[in-house]
């Protein structure tokens, strides 16, 4: 009997969140949008999910064999990252080009760097990035919801100056509007990120900071604060991509300044910059700027403080 | 009662049903027991007895040697077998020990100073009565208590530790119950030897039964309060409780009493008291034995030296395969793999595990989530303490304040990439000990 006895180091009980469920409870959080974008964009939408899935992981599987790492998928990081990219492409995006994401995604944005936790951008974001340089037609091709007719997203309209009609707050805040595929609905998506606050596997820090540098500073710059907030992918960014665990700063003070950082960028972009809709670049960028933050915001440690004793 | 509590910290399912209510039982007295010399941190004790002879209960047989040193007696009376090198529990080597078989009749020694008058004696005396008394800190550090009860600064607060905050453990919880009065006077011993104007005793917001009877107790008292704690784990950690209680944080590197504090477990008080006003030396204590893989757990009151095998059977045997046996709490304690190591001072439990509870985990990534930074009490980044330690990068650990950790484990409880964060810190630690050797 003495051989059976497990030996080990403290502490001898764990618990029970893993990687996984907090993949897991990601996943749950991101279905809201995506019954949404099937309702306005019809089955095709679901498919471009499924499409970007299947590769993702397969991409996942076949780089670790290659790599002759352990095979990690079902920490289902490989999942998130596929519904994320599907949700940040054009809804009416060929399957071949979800499919190039995917293993871009995977390949460029996570495993080349040694996989899951060693990354320092947003695989989704690299994976969109490179989309959006080898194939803009493609990218920057919309459709409306339900009737599928080809047409200009409302940030284009405002950047370019089209007399297109804008959609109103409430359809910007329900869905009803042109844009990537999982991004439209405001509503949907605060569902979801309610759901992950409430489970804590977000902070509000970086959401917060970001959406409100952005509509603070849509309003400095002569724009419309709820237009700016709910036309692009902020709601979508802000939530579910500035908060990924891996690429942003550890501590509250530091999610403060990288949501910041991601406000002014975006609204550098979206108001000076050449292309209509600015939250990806800015959150890939405040992505080089983590270790940084991390270094100046350490958490205060215990005894470095003097503090005003009581007596009893 | 407004409840008070330290930053940051895990909650834990606190499982302490299993013992709770429970009377403490006198086990029987053990065929044979065997009594480490070194039960203490600080230099091992010498033995002052001899192959072949015969013992009797609290008779000293390891002298102190210098002053960071207690010595040991013998907790049943028969005759020494061996003086021989025996598997520690705590350092997991083989270590000085002496060897006692019973003879079943448990006589005392006699002549035991009894001192009801303590308030006549001075520091020095009473330091030298608990020194004799072989009494250590009995929350589980074992460090001497007459070098705790002489510091070289002012104390002004006294803290009892009744916090308990280990899950499983109700060892002190019990002893709050049945021996309040006593614990009260130990306070009052120990507030006296260190000149300390307040008392405090810090129990847990989950110990009703305790904080009922200590109030009746304390109420009685001038300047001695009760402090009801939030549950949360570590917050029975010396600098948790005093930053609950007073507000004051003990600086890195520092101890207690650099902000006029002593700590101590109820435990020990209880153990002074006893040997101030009894002249019983510490030769038993109340150890939790419990776990799902025990048949009956219970808290027992044990001879030092009892070995493991004996505590389990005393509660009935084990229920199940066991898979894990552990000495101490279930976020702190050290495994055991032979279970005839005995008990030491410093033990405050025997959980056992059943085979079919250990689950498998698997290893990943750190994910940077931060959960660890916001459940470290000590405002450690314990992810990036690891990472370096993984690299073995140790003098960046130490920048990240590894020499701060009280290694309380709620970091490696909330991982989700089941890191042993613990692990990495206790090797950082000793490497960077060997650096500043070399």
């Amino acid at each position: 009997m003495k051989d059976q006895l497990v030996v080990s180091v403290s502490p001898h009980i764990k618990g029970k969140e893993t990687v996984s469920s907090i993949m897991l409870d990601v996943i749950i959080a991101l279905f809201p949008a995506l019954i949404v974008s099937v309702y306005l964009f019809g089955w095709y939408s679901l498919m471009l999910v499924l499409i970007s899935v299947i590769f993702c992981v397969g991409t996942e599987f076949f780089s670790q064999k290659i790599f002759g790492k352990e095979i990690t998928i079902n920490d289902l990081s490989a999942v998130v990252t596929g519904i994320l990219l599907a949700f940040v492409l054009p809804p009416g995006s060929p399957w071949w080009l979800v499919a190039v994401g995917a293993v871009l995604s995977i390949l460029l944005g996570k495993q080349i760097f040694g996989g899951l936790g060693n990354n320092p951008f947003n695989p989704v974001l690299v994976g969109r990035a490179v989309l959006l340089v080898s194939w803009p037609i493609q990218m920057t091709t919309w459709t409306t919801p339900f009737d599928g007719i080809t047409s200009a997203s409302p940030l284009d309209i405002v950047k370019m100056g089209l007399d297109n009609p804008l959609p109103s707050y409430l359809d910007l805040f329900l869905g009803n509007r042109v844009g990537c595929l999982g991004e439209t609905s405001t509503l949907a998506l605060l569902i979801g990120a309610g759901y992950l606050l409430y489970k804590k596997q977000i902070k509000i820090h970086t959401p917060l900071f970001f959406i409100s540098t952005v509509g603070i500073l849509s309003i400095l710059m002569g724009g419309d604060l709820l237009f700016n907030v709910m036309s692009g992918g902020l709601i979508l960014g802000a939530f579910f991509m500035a908060t990924d665990i891996v690429t942003s700063p550890l501590t509250k003070s530091g999610k403060v300044f990288f949501g910041i950082g991601c406000g002014l960028l975006t609204i550098l972009i979206r108001f000076k910059g050449g292309t209509p809709e600015g939250v990806c670049y800015a959150i890939l960028i405040m992505n080089m700027f983590v270790p940084l933050i991390d270094q100046y915001t350490k958490p205060k440690r215990f005894g470095t403080v003097s503090l005003r004793s009581k007596t009893p | 009662m407004k409840k008070v509590t330290f930053k940051a910290g895990i909650h834990l399912l606190a499982c302490k049903q299993l013992t709770v209510g429970e009377e403490i039982k006198e086990t029987s007295i053990p065929q044979q027991v065997v009594i480490p010399l070194v039960q203490h941190i600080g230099k091992p004790a010498q033995p002052i007895v001899s192959k072949g002879e015969k013992v009797k209960v609290g008779q000293k047989i390891g002298e102190a040697q210098g002053n960071v040193s207690v010595p040991v007696h013998s907790s049943i009376s028969g005759e020494v077998i061996d003086i021989c090198l025996h598997l520690h529990p705590v350092s997991g080597k083989k270590d000085l020990a002496v060897i006692i078989k019973s003879d079943g009749r448990d006589e005392w020694i006699e002549k035991r100073k009894i001192h009801e008058d303590y308030f006549r004696l001075s520091p020095k005396q009473i330091c030298n009565i608990i020194k004799e008394a072989g009494i250590v800190g009995l929350g589980g550090a074992a460090f001497p208590t007459h070098i705790k009860l002489s510091p070289h600064k002012e104390i002004d607060t006294v803290i009892l530790n009744g916090v308990e905050c280990e899950p499983y453990l109700s060892a002190d919880e019990q002893l709050m119950v049945k021996h309040p009065v006593e614990i009260i006077e130990g306070l009052k011993i120990i507030m006296q030897t260190v000149n300390a104007s307040w008392g405090v005793v810090g129990v847990e917001e989950n110990k009703p039964r305790a904080i009922r009877i200590l109030k009746k107790e304390i109420a009685k008292q001038p300047n001695i309060s009760l402090k009801i704690l939030k549950e949360k784990y570590p917050q029975g950690g010396e600098k948790q409780l005093i930053k609950a209680v007073l507000n004051r944080e003990v600086p890195s590197g520092g101890l207690p009493m650099d902000v006029g504090v002593l700590v101590d477990n109820v435990g020990t008080s209880f153990a002074i008291r006893e040997a101030v006003m009894r002249g019983i030396p510490l030769v038993s204590r109340i150890v939790t034995v419990s776990g799902w893989g025990v048949f009956a757990p219970k808290n027992l009151r044990v001879r030092i030296g009892s070995s493991i095998s004996f505590l389990i059977e005393e509660c009935g045997g084990f229920s199940s395969v066991p898979g894990k046996v552990i000495m101490g709490g279930p976020m702190m304690g050290i495994t055991q793999y032979n279970l005839e190591v005995p008990v030491v001072k410093g033990t405050s439990g025997i959980l056992v595990f059943g085979k079919q509870e250990l689950k498998k985990e698997y290893l990943r990534n750190c994910i940077r989530c931060s959960k660890c930074i916001d459940a470290c009490p000590m405002g450690l980044s314990p992810c990036m303490i690891s990472l370096y330690a993984e690299n073995k990068n140790w003098e960046e650990t130490k920048k990240y304040g590894v020499l701060d950790c009280i290694e309380c484990g709620a970091c490696a409880y909330v991982c989700p990439a089941k890191k042993p964060i613990v692990q990495y810190v206790k090797w950082a630690k000793v490497e960077i000990n060997k650096l500043k050797k070399n």
